[in-house]
């Protein structure tokens, strides 16, 4: 749905040179939300912007629905991005305007006939749960009303497309979760595409199904998030799930929907060793249970052991 | 002097000065309004970037704002012939007027177009809007409360500029204050004259203010 190759954005200070992003490949999937996660200063936030052109890319094409954009001229592009949503960090809601006046906004930049708009209008409030609201202006509001209102305002003009720049990095924790909840149902029920970048791997853990891990312009990792689990040394597990620094000769274990098997009471039965836990944690990502156990395996059958717990299409990794 | 002799001055001129000021107010939004605006959308992040166009502009509303009032509507009085045929009068002060407060006020467009927030224009461009429907319904509506500040300064410094026309010929309260409580001593016409310009000045404020509160909405 999404398809950026080989992007590059670089920026001219002066004599300077800055690259902000430095050769990225991204693919999307048609009806899956993708998290893109980042520190601060990765390229996350000028990626996404990449995407609808807000920023043109110094190199590289970006393709949405199947339309390149970065083929696109001026006029041709403006009606692009009608049909790409975008919300923002601080909602960038148009404090002059009540709420109503604030979701009709993309429905007027469309030439969309008033009747036609206040209907609209309707079922978009409804949509993100604020009909009552429609007459109250940004300021009467709270953060997270806000964004509600940012999401309508958005899927006014029916995106395939939703862009999620930090959406929910101004609100509270619950807050937070109920606009994560208002974005999963909005992706299940509309078949919502959204490319989502935000620096919380709470928002990952919650509702991607795919994520990239950006650093410096690059992207370091990027996949559906089981696949990722399963792939020795990712990032993303290891900071999806925060477990001690590793002891030389401990072993770590990684597992993606086998978390109610008992594989560990099974291996000390069958072979000849000791397990001794370190630390362990345990998520539901992507909707599977997925988890990491950090263990000390010691005794003669040490090996067979491990390639036991292997076989089981568990994911071990070995500290040197 | 007695009332009865100072009330019909006092009317005489305080209608020139509203004259003044009305038509002066017009021309200053119809050409500082835009003007303040292309400051805005050709500077280098803007929507229409042009360097060029961007200091050639600026320069023109740098010389207008340099040169004290007084002077400016000496150099200009060419040009209030070649506009109005007369340089003499409140008509002809108009020319003047505008020309000291449209630049002035420029300014003050400029600095209340910049307050709105990068996100907001953003935004819109995101949802496909051009340039021109940024200005009109982002830029401008979200600045509203800044430029009405902005035109009350403007009105109360035309008032005052006003004062000085009248030294010209151009009538008006300052004429008035100039030719009778200057020139012949009549103090008490004075002390009224500078009574009813700081009534007319709290008046402008006090409307402008009001406006200004109403329109902010944060």
């Amino acid at each position: 749905m999404i398809d950026v190759s080989g992007l590059r954005k670089v920026y001219r200070d002066r004599d300077r040179e800055v690259v902000a992003i430095d050769g990225v490949d991204l693919h999307v999937r048609e009806g899956e939300i993708f998290g893109v996660l980042g520190q601060s200063g990765a390229g996350k936030s000028t990626l996404l912007r990449c995407v609808n052109l807000l920023e043109r890319p110094t190199e590289g094409t970006v393709t949405v629905a199947g339309q390149e954009l970065t083929a696109l001229g001026q006029s041709e592009l403006r009606r692009a991005r009608q049909r790409i949503g975008m919300i923002h960090q601080h909602f960038a809601l148009l404090s002059s305007r009540t709420v109503a006046g604030n979701v009709a906004f993309p429905l007027e930049v469309m030439g969309i006939g008033k009747a036609d708009r206040a209907r609209r209008v309707a079922e978009l409030l409804e949509l993100v749960g604020l009909a009552d609201k429609a007459r109250a202006h940004p300021a009467q509001l709270s953060g997270g009303q806000k964004q509600r209102v940012g999401i309508a305002r958005a899927l006014a003009g029916n995106p395939a497309v939703l862009l999620s720049d930090e959406a929910t990095s101004a609100l509270d924790p619950g807050t937070t979760q109920s606009i994560l909840a208002l974005l999963k149902s909005l992706n299940r029920e509309l078949g919502l595409t959204i490319l989502l970048i935000t620096h919380e791997m709470n928002v990952v853990k919650s509702i991607c199904d795919s994520a990239a891990i950006m650093r410096d312009g690059l992207v370091e990792e990027s996949g559906a998030i089981p696949e990722l689990i399963a792939t020795p040394g990712s990032r993303l597990t290891a900071e999806l799930f925060p477990l001690p620094a590793p002891d030389p000769g401990s072993v770590t274990i990684t597992f993606t929907g086998q978390a109610d098997e008992p594989v560990v009471s099974e291996v000390v039965r069958k072979f000849d060793v000791d397990v001794n836990i370190l630390g362990g944690a345990l998520e539901q990502v992507a909707g599977v249970s997925a988890g990491r156990l950090r263990l000390r395996l010691t005794g003669a059958e040490r090996a067979a052991a491990l390639a036991y717990l292997s076989g089981r299409g568990l994911l071990v990794e070995e500290s040197p | 002097m007695t009332w009865d002799e100072m009330t019909p001055l006092l009317w005489e001129s305080t209608w020139q000065t509203a004259q003044m000021v009305a038509w002066s107010t017009l021309f200053t939004v119809l050409i500082g309004l835009p003007l303040g605006v292309a400051l805005v959308v050709t500077d280098r992040d803007g929507l229409f970037p042009s360097w060029t166009l961007n200091r050639v502009l600026g320069l023109v509303v740098n010389i207008g704002r340099s040169l004290p009032f007084i002077v400016l509507m000496i150099a200009v009085i060419p040009l209030t012939r070649l506009i109005v045929g007369t340089t003499i009068g409140t008509v002809a002060s108009v020319v003047p007027l505008t020309l000291g407060a449209a630049p002035f006020f420029a300014r003050l467009v400029e600095t209340a177009l910049r307050e709105v927030g990068r996100d907001k224009v953003q935004a819109a461009q995101a949802m496909g809007a051009g340039g021109s429907t940024v200005v009109g319904k982002v830029l401008l509506p979200e600045a509203m409360a800044g430029l009405v500040a902005g035109l009350t300064v403007t009105v109360v410094a035309l008032i005052s500029y006003s004062a000085m026309a009248g030294a010209i010929g151009g009538g008006g309260l300052g004429d008035l204050a100039i030719r009778y409580g200057y020139q012949r001593f009549e103090t008490t016409l004075m002390v009224v004259t500078v009574v009813v310009l700081i009534v007319i000045v709290q008046l402008v404020q006090t409307l402008g203010d009001t406006v200004a509160r109403r329109l902010t909405r944060h």
